[in-house]
């Protein structure tokens, strides 16, 4: 009777469990909290330590020009988010975050689109267009070495724990998990690479296999074409919980944007 | 339109090594690579790029579709005479960007 019980328990855990990757209790995050820096080769750090051959700078300075750009019949960003009560200065650090207005979790990117709607009347940038890329590197890159820090509380929580699922969820021909390389094999070597914890605190960031600059959606893209699951599209909202998921879990670690990665 | 990025000193003595760095922003797409519909992705590349120094070149390099995207320069010459530094890209298509640098030589 006892093995009877076991036996049906066992078969439920195969079953029921197979799917899911157990989520830890809360705080999920790797120890010691290691940013993507620290997987870096030295040639990659020094680059990325370099503001001047950094070349994520180009799109740094681009979203500067953009964030003061007027176009003579709206106001341009600096305009209302000059000095003081509006000061982006350290906003990068808590998005994503929950838009009061519609009630929405958006990123910077879309906050950036969320404004050009609503104040300055022009139309939103495509994701991953060169101009939504400029100005969110310049945006995040205000907030370097603010410790990253978003709620998660309130009509937060419903995205926190989509995000959670979906870093827990096995997906693709290879049936894996992002918390299987994130969480348990970061360190390790994946072919020529050393697997990293998994923070998006240098996004955008310059990949030098992308030879350009790119958001994390772009980079979470990569992740799940890499398990060969289907990607997401750039801006969904799987990957806006996902983000949320990853800033919660690199809670306390520094905001690098621009960073450069492989 | 292509963003460029120049660092050198804005004043020097006469006879002093200066540093020069240039960087713009270009894809350097060799037209070896195909893109997700599996199509030749078109080359485009810098293929020239030259500086002068009060008039005078003082750096020049071809470029070739082995060089990254957006390429990085950084390079010294001597300062001699207060004058403009004039940077100029040209890419296949005769299509050119510059910058131009103002040193004071004291």
């Amino acid at each position: 009777m006892k093995s009877g019980i076991a036996v049906v328990a066992a078969i439920c855990l195969a079953a029921c469990g197979n799917d899911r990757v157990a989520a830890p209790d809360t705080p999920p995050q790797p120890a010691p909290l290691k940013s993507g820096y620290a997987f870096l080769q030295p040639q990659t750090q020094a680059l990325q330590d370099d503001d001047f051959a950094n070349p994520s700078f180009l799109w740094v300075d681009r979203g500067e020009a953009l964030f003061q750009e007027a176009d003579g019949i709206t106001d341009a960003c600096s305009d209302c988010h000059a000095e003081g009560a509006r000061s982006l200065a350290s906003a990068a650090a808590h998005y994503p975050q929950i838009d009061q207005e519609s009630g929405r979790l958006v990123n910077i990117e879309g906050r950036i689109n969320l404004c050009r709607e609503r104040y300055q009347d022009r139309p939103p940038l495509t994701y991953e267009s060169d101009d939504l890329l400029a100005l969110t590197a310049y945006v995040a890159h205000l907030a370097r070495g603010e410790p990253v820090s978003v709620d998660i509380e309130g009509a937060a929580a419903d995205w926190y724990s989509r995000g959670e699922d979906y870093f827990h969820t096995r997906r693709g021909q290879f049936n894996l998990a992002c918390t299987q390389c994130h969480d348990e094999n970061w360190g390790k070597k994946l072919r020529g690479d050393t697997i990293s914890q998994g923070h998006g605190t240098g996004f955008p960031a310059y990949r030098l296999e992308w030879q350009t600059l790119g958001s994390l959606h772009r980079r979470l893209s990569d992740c799940d074409a890499g398990v060969r699951a289907e990607p997401r599209a750039l801006g969904s909202d799987d990957y806006l919980a996902v983000e949320l998921y990853l800033a919660r879990r690199a809670e306390g670690l520094a905001i690098e944007t621009p960073g450069v990665r492989r | 339109m292509a963003t460029i990025r120049i660092a050198a000193p804005d004043t020097a003595s006469a006879g002093d090594v200066i540093e020069l760095k240039a960087l713009i922003q270009h894809p350097m797409e060799t037209g070896y690579r195909s893109g997700p519909d599996g199509k030749r992705i078109e080359r485009d590349i810098i293929e020239r790029f030259e500086v002068t120094y009060d008039s005078e070149t003082v750096f020049e390099a071809d470029l070739h579709p082995g060089i990254a995207a957006n390429p990085i320069f950084t390079f010294y010459t001597r300062a001699t005479t207060s004058g403009p530094i004039e940077f100029k890209w040209t890419d296949q298509n005769g299509q050119s960007w510059s910058e131009t640098h103002e040193l004071m030589v004291e």
